[in-house]
């Protein structure tokens, strides 16, 4: 059971850091306001089931989110694209200031009732006693199919051939015919697409707050980095690894304190560092991917499927 | 038309002799609460309670015509941004500061209040904290300028595990709460006051999660089942209540919940009927208490804002600051709270209620109260669930009340 919620908690940090490392590595610069379109899509999807229902928002929101994006490229980060890289990221940080601020004019500093639709909160299937809920079934499937997606177009299609010469070779690709900028825009749009479908499944399943983004924008991008800056597998696999380590986390209670006791230390409060050494893994539970972080900059810069090396 | 314009003269001059009777008496709380933020939705609630607690018992429905008015600033949450609106209130003159959504929060405005008293004679300020429940505060770190109308997390633990010890098909019981000051206070004394009145009772799991912070519970709820709990224990409120029950409620834990705070904003729906018959709460006072003496209270807030009235603490710190200027007949900080020390009136309940002195913690009457189908008993729904709470154990204020080792310095 902790396999399956943390596999689905993995798969929907993949649907983030998906986007996020596809614009990456076409444009060598990180997207700051990605985790802003994730919560673009949720409220989005928000406002439309509340006018709808849930599978209108399911449909429409991403593709708001991909046209926000797309102009978004067009008008703003193209002009600045050829000043460098340090003023493209400027302007995506200052942008995911921007939409928060947008967010809360609109739908207020709190929580909405962005609910899980009635037809998929019943329960999917039963290990023992706990139920597997049918909406953490859909995310997963979502994901996967996503991933599919993501594959047969990028390693099958005559636009994913483009997509991948303009990853390398811009230059020559622009020699061939092929309008570069629009293919930029489009892996852009579609990026954000992604960050907004991941908002419109992750919004109901946990919470849509002006919070939201802040709270899994740092993690997607210990996703990306422990993957492997700009690498798809990489970050499927990171994806996976910090889903399922924050699951696993949680559920265990080692401590320093329950270790060195087993070694036959006597440990009490009155041990010098008890509070410290008295810390359970669970509690620690949060940080661990960051700590996953550093130890992997450390360790194999690049990432797990990282190909570059500067 | 001369004698017009000394008739008006006489007027005007009358109207401002009158009229400077009736504002001779405003008084301002600066409401210092997280109004953004993970708990902003709370806040705000909070925030109307209070509101609506002054148009209901100030002003013009005050014998006296105090008036109170509420000044929100928004905290976010934070112990700092607290501490610099304090500041920002100080200099504005205000005399009352009022706050009550996080104990670390209350704690740090606790001290910074004691030293800006010590250094500003003349200038005191006087804490309404109205939901703060660290025991700490009436104990060990009690401060004369502190009045707490929640009760305490040692009243609240008595109240509750006084109710469990006779609910005898309870064999294991799993505690889980926010890692501060006051989810740290919850564990230690269920773990202590159960280990007394029910040694049979198994703790089978003791967990602090980080506060606001987790937002998936489901892996929190994967062990309370893994562990077998009967009961899980909680102090969660806000989102952190919300998020666990719908993960509960979602992996099909069929446990009883024994909770603080599931009457407050967005935890009735998250409860729903899936909670019917197994969630708890312990309170003051709940909507379907059958001493409840503020029915219109309950039911005039509803309509004005569409949301549940329960923060029955807004209306008595309201009603102590009143007639606390009455009693001075003074705004300033020092007569008013000399004169709601030891004051004595009516509760919700009817029952006896007192800010005692010693402590500065109120002397209220407990419930506790089970999530129920409407009907019967159970006059009023939350949230329009169809779903509302019923009492299952009265307590008076003698038999709640707590020793205090407070050792409080002259007001």
């Amino acid at each position: 059971m902790s396999v399956l919620n943390g596999v689905s908690y993995g798969l929907l940090l993949f649907m983030l850091s998906a986007g996020l490392t596809l614009i990456f590595s076409m444009m060598g610069v990180l997207n700051f306001a990605h985790a802003s379109f994730y919560m673009l899509g949720a409220y989005f999807a928000y406002q439309v089931s509340s006018w709808s229902n849930f599978w209108v928002g399911l449909l429409i929101a991403p593709i708001l989110v991909a046209l926000l994006g797309g102009l978004f490229e067009r008008y703003v980060l193209r002009k600045t694209h050829k000043f460098g890289h340090v003023p493209e990221l400027l302007v995506t940080f200052g942008l995911s200031f921007v939409i928060l601020e947008i967010v809360q004019l609109i739908w207020g500093r709190t929580s909405v009732d962005y609910p899980v639709p009635p037809s998929m909160s019943g329960s999917l299937f039963k290990v023992f006693d706990s139920t597997f809920q049918m909406y953490r079934g859909f995310m997963m499937l979502v994901a996967i199919l996503m991933l599919v997606c993501l594959f047969l177009i990028l390693k099958k299609t005559r636009i994913g051939l483009v997509i991948q010469a303009a990853l390398t070779h811009p230059d020559t690709t622009e020699a061939l015919g092929h309008n570069v900028p629009r293919v930029f825009a489009i892996v852009f749009a579609a990026g954000c697409a992604l960050a907004g479908l991941a908002g419109v499944i992750g919004g109901n399943a946990f919470i849509t707050e002006p919070g939201m983004a802040q709270s899994v924008g740092a993690i997607i991008f210990v996703v990306i980095v422990v993957g492997g800056m700009g690498s798809l597998a990489g970050a499927l696999v990171a994806s996976l690894l910090i889903g399922l380590m924050q699951t696993f986390a949680v559920g265990l209670d080692w401590s320093f304190a329950g270790g060195l006791a087993r070694l036959g230390m006597d440990i009490t409060a009155e041990t010098p560092g008890y509070s410290l050494l008295k810390l359970k893994l669970s509690q620690v539970a949060p940080i661990l991917p960051f700590l996953l972080l550093v130890v992997m900059l450390v360790v194999r810069p690049k990432g797990i499927m990282g190909t570059r090396d500067d | 038309m001369k004698r017009a314009i000394q008739m008006s003269a006489i007027a005007v001059a009358m109207g401002f002799a009158f009229g400077g009777v009736a504002h001779a008496q405003n008084v301002k709380i600066a409401f210092i609460e997280g109004l953004s933020g993970p708990f902003g939705g709370v806040g705000q609630n909070q925030l109307k309670h209070f509101q609506y607690a002054a148009e209901r018992f100030s002003g013009k429905n005050a014998n006296s015509g105090v008036n109170v008015e509420v000044v929100p600033l928004d905290s976010k949450g934070s112990p700092q941004e607290a501490l610099a609106l304090l500041k920002k209130a100080t200099d504005d003159g205000i005399r009352f500061v009022s706050q009550g959504n996080g104990s670390n929060v209350a704690g740090v405005l606790i001290d910074a209040i004691n030293k800006h008293n010590e250094r500003n004679p003349g200038k005191e300020v006087v804490f309404l904290n109205y939901a703060a429940i660290d025991p700490d505060f009436t104990n060990s770190k009690c401060s004369p300028w502190h009045f707490r109308f929640d009760a305490g997390v040692d009243m609240k633990i008595e109240g509750l595990t006084n109710y469990m010890k006779d609910q005898k098909d309870l064999k294991s019981v799993y505690v889980i709460g926010q890692n501060y000051s006051f989810g740290q206070q919850v564990s230690k004394f269920t773990e202590e006051m159960l280990k007394k009145k029910r040694p049979d009772i198994k703790i089978v799991g003791n967990e602090l999660h980080p506060l606001g912070q987790v937002k998936d519970f489901a892996p929190y709820v994967q062990k309370i089942m893994a562990a077998n709990a009967d009961a899980v224990v909680t102090g969660n409120w806000g989102p952190d209540l919300v998020l666990l029950i719908r993960a509960a409620n979602a992996a099909g834990f069929k446990g009883r919940f024994y909770t603080f705070y599931a009457g407050v904003i967005g935890t009735p729906t998250a409860v729903g009927a899936a909670g019917a018959d197994r969630v708890h709460m312990v309170s003051y006072w709940h909507p379907n208490a059958e001493l409840s003496q503020i029915e219109s209270v309950y039911t005039g807030f509803k309509q004005k804002f569409n949301e549940e009235f329960y923060t029955v603490a807004a209306v008595n710190a309201v009603r102590f600051l009143v007639a606390g200027v009455e009693k001075a007949k003074s705004t300033e900080a020092v007569p008013v709270a000399r004169a709601i020390a030891g004051m004595k009136m009516k509760g919700a309940s009817g029952e006896d209620i007192e800010m005692r002195a010693s402590d500065g913690a109120l002397q209220q009457a407990m419930y506790i109260a089970q999530w129920t189908k409407a009907g019967g008993a159970v006059k009023f729904d939350q949230e329009n669930t169809g779903f509302g709470f019923k009492t299952v154990r009265y307590l008076e204020p003698a038999m709640s009340t707590m020793q205090t080792s407070c050792k409080m310095p002259k007001r």
